[in-house]
């Protein structure tokens, strides 16, 4: 079963401590020689990024940064992992990293299975 | 939560720690059959004390700690083995303090560790089922019961061959091979025919009543992705990972609602797992980088890449799949390329043609019990209007088949023919 990991903060201008970097690091090169991972990225602060939106029947493109952000997504991975248990596992582990490199910092570890065709 | 709820959550912790805990330890313990009954310890520990005590803050910490005492254990048994008079304990105090904490270095190395496992599991010393269990055991974390249950076999079985594999591995001094080099690429073909091995027992299933096992795919998968991180220059891991990739994503569109197989002509194509497609494309293209084109994996997904870049069946490139066939056939002389060359030549050409090809390989000693050599000719004799003929070859092919639901596909179209063939008696 296929699993995305959404990651988001409602303190988006705090960037991941190098301690921190390094632990997802290791966890990636873990995982993708585990071969469960199959793709993960960080993204680029939402103040860099656009807001395309449909607001009254209209479109509108709206260049960052942005007033209103209350959770903003950090970044996603995803994995193939056997089931909804082992999803939680590995959501439960990466999510510890945080406590244990990066403690004050608050956040949420979306999981969330891929729709199959 | 119930008791099957907190045994699968326990389950599923202990497989996403089970890379970590197995490489570790067969680090430490220089010994991957020892590491192996360790890690089953922890295991078996885990789900006696876990449901009780609640699931450990640390999971990944008391499964080492417990996997490293029981290897302690082990250790001691051995030595007082080899010292049968006297027990010396000071020896043993000093043991325990040498046996090095490595939890920090075990993340930086687990590559070379990884590799070193799967070339034990797969030693070519070793029969192809025994690879199978002992890969699937050790690199996907299988339990016996999952690895029994994938194969239709009981779990004594499955048992009986992991014991005697680890028992072969430990005696003849291979519990800790490190093949390098050119010896690592002539070894992993002996690794790639395992997990090929696996991915097709879960494809088409051999026997039973369910025609494909996908998580017995996904497994071959990870191990094929495994495989392309550990040894990426190796062309042959891109190609086995396209293939297998190619083939699965069409495991939905394979059956229909009531189970029942879907002949690739006639699948909703809709239903082919494009991001599956896409990742063995950049597997193919990545082995033919390497020059491995026309490796026999390579060639093969090369193959099935023709059908997944059709959109629908009218599109389909016969032509070039009639030619990897020649070369795969160039490559591995085998009846059964040579039955599938047939096919494409026969869509690409015509049944005559393709007839030709197979009266050629008919008496084939390999082909007498491959129902698909009767399910071919059947095939291609109704094309030509020889329905009699086709009714029989098609019946006798349903007798070969192992696969109930590939039966009863056999004699639905046998049906057909007799059918076929009444009219035409009809028409006189």
């Amino acid at each position: 079963m296929r699993f995305m990991y959404i990651v988001t903060s409602p303190q988006p201008h705090v960037g991941p401590t190098p301690e921190l970097l390094q632990a997802m690091h290791k966890l990636a090169d873990r995982e993708i020689k585990a071969g469960r991972m199959l793709d993960n990225g960080g993204l680029m602060p939402l103040a860099t990024g656009a807001r395309v939106r449909i607001a009254d029947n209209k479109l509108s493109v709206i260049d960052g940064p942005f007033v209103e952000a209350k959770e903003v997504i950090g970044g996603y991975a995803i994995f193939e992992l056997r089931d909804k248990e082992e999803a939680l596992a590995m959501g439960r582990e990466f999510m510890q990293l945080h406590l244990d490199h990066m403690p004050g910092w608050e956040g949420t570890c979306e999981v969330r299975a891929f729709a199959t065709p | 939560m119930t008791d099957a709820e907190i045994h699968r959550s326990i389950l599923a912790v202990w497989r996403i720690e089970q890379p970590r805990l197995i490489t570790g330890l067969s680090r430490m313990l220089r010994d991957v059959p020892l590491a192996e009954d360790v890690t089953q310890d922890a295991l078996l520990a885990a789900l006696e004390h876990w449901p009780k005590a609640g699931l450990p803050e640390n999971p990944g910490a008391w499964l080492m700690a417990t996997a490293k005492r029981r290897a302690l254990d082990h250790l001691r048994r051995r030595r007082m083995l080899a010292r049968k008079h006297e027990i010396v304990a000071h020896d043993m105090a000093r043991e325990e303090q040498a046996m090095p904490d490595l939890d920090a270095a075990l993340d930086d190395d687990i590559g070379d560790e990884l590799l070193r496992l799967v070339f034990t599991a797969c030693h070519p010393l070793l029969g192809r089922e025994a690879r199978a269990a002992l890969a699937l055991r050790m690199i996907c974390g299988l339990t016996t019961q999952e690895i029994a249950r994938a194969f239709l076999l009981p779990e004594a079985t499955i048992a009986q061959r992991i014991v005697r594999a680890k028992r072969i591995l430990s005696e003849s001094g291979l519990g800790y091979e490190t093949p390098r080099g050119e010896e690592l690429s002539v070894r992993l073909a002996s690794v790639l025919e395992v997990v090929y091995l696996v991915f097709n027992e879960g494809y088409t299933a051999a026997r039973g009543d369910q025609w494909q096992r996908p998580q017995l795919c996904n497994e071959a998968l990870r191990m094929g992705r495994v495989l392309t991180a550990l040894a990426p220059q190796e062309a042959e891991t891109h190609g086995l990972l396209a293939l297998m990739e190619l083939n699965a994503s069409r495991i939905a569109a394979r059956t229909d609602a009531a189970g029942d197989p879907v002949l690739l002509m006639d699948q909703d194509r809709s239903r082919w797992d494009q991001l599956q497609i896409g990742r063995g494309m950049r597997a193919l293209a990545s082995a033919r980088q390497l020059g491995g084109g026309g490796g026999f994996y390579a060639l093969q997904a090369a193959i099935v890449a023709c059908h997944a870049r059709a959109s629908g069946p009218e599109d389909t490139d016969w032509r070039g799949i009639a030619g990897l066939y020649a070369q795969l056939s160039a490559l591995v002389a085998s009846p059964v390329i040579e039955l599938n060359r047939a096919v494409a030549v026969g869509m690409a050409e015509g049944p005559a043609a393709a007839l030709a090809i197979v009266d050629r390989i008919a008496e084939e000693p390999a082909l007498q019990t491959y129902h698909l050599l009767g399910s071919v000719r059947g095939d291609l004799l109704f094309k030509l209007g020889r329905y009699t003929e086709a009714r029989a070859a098609l019946e006798a092919a349903a007798e070969l088949a192992g696969n109930t639901r590939e039966q009863e596909l056999l004699r639905r179209r046998a049906a057909e023919a007799a059918d076929a063939a009444s009219q035409v008696i009809l028409k006189f």
